[in-house]
């Protein structure tokens, strides 16, 4: 075996900007190494390719303790508004894309865009709902075939 | 740190195959690069992005992200991969004689 990746997997399964960022950082990453990538997109993470709610992730401001911000302050109404523009200004100094962009510039690169059959079932969901980039909706035993030969990352 | 003969010049490189100097680089050794590194024969697109990795290096001494050059070589990031399968950024600046771009976007 060889002991350089070939082939990334990651199941994104968080709807939060902590959430979805790090598994876009790390497929866009794969990418630019010339590693095969994946996105399988389950429960919340679903988010990050939903049409109408993709522009409109946020931080969560509750129940964060990296944050160290007190939890009655994190759910103030606002408060979660206002550090997720906080972040994204941040973020767009160091020319990080924000995630409908991101997204998209990962598609551009190659990866496989695919959500979860049972999430989108749970939800109510149709493939209408997610932006064109998504290839498919797949079962998980699907994902497993897919992601053969590769490393699964969990988020 | 070792050494590579390129267009009859030898030249030193880093353990990746990256110019440790990159004013020893010449047009003429990117051909042999290219298929060194797998990327084949270069046509003018290919040449367009490396006179792009080229160019910016000499102006901020580090090359650019796949997300910079998409945004600002006027090659998309789709076109990207197909001419750099393995790696735009990566590729294009081992075949341009420049350091290996640092960043994670």
């Amino acid at each position: 075996m060889s002991d350089k990746i070939e082939k990334i997997s990651i199941i994104v399964s968080k709807g939060s900007l902590e959430g979805i960022y790090p598994a876009l950082i790390m497929a866009n990453g794969a990418r630019a190494e010339g590693i095969d990538a994946n996105l399988f997109f389950t429960f919340f993470g679903l988010d990050a390719v939903h049409k109408a709610r993709h522009e409109h992730i946020k931080l969560a401001t509750v129940g964060n303790p990296g944050l160290h911000l007190a939890t009655w302050a994190g759910g103030l109404p606002g408060v979660s508004t206002v550090m997720t523009r906080y972040l994204s200004h941040k973020m767009d100094e160091l020319d990080i894309p924000p995630i409908p962009e991101f997204v998209e510039m990962i598609a551009d690169t190659g990866a496989g865009l695919y959500a979860c059959q049972a999430s989108v079932d749970l939800f109510g969901l149709s493939k209408e709902d997610f932006i064109d980039q998504v290839q498919d909706i797949i079962t998980v035993g699907e994902f497993y075939e897919l992601a053969a030969g590769g490393q699964i990352i969990f988020t | 740190m070792s050494t590579k003969v390129y267009a009859g010049t030898e030249v030193p490189v880093n353990e990746e195959g990256f110019f440790t100097d990159p004013g020893q680089w010449h047009d003429d050794m990117a051909a042999e690069i290219a298929r060194e590194s797998g990327v084949g024969e270069l046509t003018e697109r290919h040449w367009v992005i490396i006179r792009f990795m080229r160019k910016e290096f000499a102006e901020k001494g580090t090359g650019p992200t796949v997300r910079a050059l998409g945004k600002t070589s006027g090659v998309s990031v789709k076109e990207l991969y197909q001419l750099f399968p393995k790696g735009p950024a990566k590729l294009a600046a081992r075949i341009a004689g420049i350091p290996k771009p640092r960043g994670c976007i």
